[in-house]
């Protein structure tokens, strides 16, 4: 029991390092690109902490919209902050201009 | 973040050119050290103070589970987070919905979408969704039904949903035409107006009041705005996705 107890500490506290760095990482990232990523890992590792608090609506729901779509609203509002490179794309339309203030 | 390699005559002044290839894009100034030092103290005092809120609150927390279980059989659904959710606190629901259709409405209004054509897929992208994508509609209908009794339910389904349009987006495929302009307008706000209907009739029933629904009647209720907000959610998803009006 006591092992069991302790194996359960073991593992709340590395997610919740694992969250908290990665928190950090993305915040603290210089690269939007990187940042975005470490964001999604953010937000699969919160629906497992949600999961562990047997909150598994709320970790649902993180995974599904936190990480997936979420991250994948970031990654397209990247692709419009930056001018396009390479990648054989033509959208840089007349009139759109590109502001990375 | 790598400074864009301007191209010529892509509209740029060259004096502009230069302040913002040193002004953006660097690293901001570092602060000094002494302020620092402040907002490091005052950032501690911070979380000291809102752990120390935490650490002070009742213990067991006070909450409405108990009056949740109670009253769990007049909801119609054995999940009591579906029931708050769909039942006892419908209207925290349905103003969810109506921030996903202002959302999608701001989006529309800024600008068009770039639409999905453009996005050439590799090999990957191009074989996945055609095995994929059946896949997830099929498990979005099962978080869908799933929601009554379990963890699940109309968001999480619908954000599947979501998920099945950016990929499809993703591999360069486009909606057909007749699916364009009013049936998507028509499924973005469905789950907002069947709610609304619902909750209207509820109100007009015998001793009803707005989305309140009758016990008999709840499961079938219940899953029919499901069905519709699920519909809608993947929908604005997707629509939000592409960036823009189609």
């Amino acid at each position: 029991m006591a092992g069991l107890s302790l194996l359960d500490w073991a593992l709340d506290g590395l997610l919740a390092l694992l969250l908290l760095w990665l928190a950090w990482r993305a915040l603290a990232s210089p690269e939007l690109f990187r940042a975005v990523v470490l964001f999604i890992a953010f937000g699969l590792v919160l629906a497992l902490v949600w999961a562990r608090l047997y909150a598994v609506d709320v970790a649902l729901a993180e995974m599904a919209i936190g990480a997936g779509v979420t991250g994948a609203l970031l990654l397209a509002a990247l692709v419009r902050l930056e001018p396009p490179i390479g990648r054989g794309r033509q959208d840089a339309r007349d009139g759109e201009v590109y502001d990375h203030d | 973040m790598t400074e864009p390699q301007h191209r010529p005559g892509s509209g740029r002044q060259p004096a502009s050119d230069g302040a913002a290839a040193s002004g953006t894009s660097r690293a901001p100034e570092a602060l000094p050290p002494l302020a620092r030092v402040l907002l490091a103290l005052a950032l501690l005092g911070l979380f000291g103070g809102l752990a120390a809120a935490v650490l002070s609150l009742a213990q067991p927390a006070p909450g409405l589970a108990a009056a949740v279980a109670e009253r769990l059989d007049e909801s119609g659904v054995s999940h009591p987070v579906t029931a708050v959710l769909l039942n006892f606190r419908g209207y925290d629901t349905l103003l969810e919905l109506v921030v996903l259709v202002l959302a999608l409405m701001g989006t529309w209004s800024v600008g068009r979408a770039r639409g999905c054509a453009g996005n050439a897929p590799g090999p990957l992208l191009r074989q996945l969704p055609g095995l994929l994508a059946p896949l997830m509609v099929l498990v979005a209908g099962y978080l869908l039904w799933v929601g009554a009794h379990a963890p699940g339910g109309a968001f999480q389904a619908g954000s599947l949903l979501g998920g099945v349009g950016i990929l499809l987006c993703l591999s360069g495929r486009t909606l057909p035409p007749w699916a364009q302009r009013p049936s998507l307008r028509v499924l973005a706000v469905l789950g907002v107006a069947v709610f609304t209907l619902l909750g209207t009739v509820a109100a007009l029933l015998p001793g009803g009041a707005p989305l309140d629904w009758p016990p008999a009647q709840a499961k079938t209720l219940i899953l029919t705005i499901e069905l519709a907000a699920m519909l809608s959610i993947g929908v604005i998803l997707a629509a939000l996705f592409t960036g823009g009006r189609p």
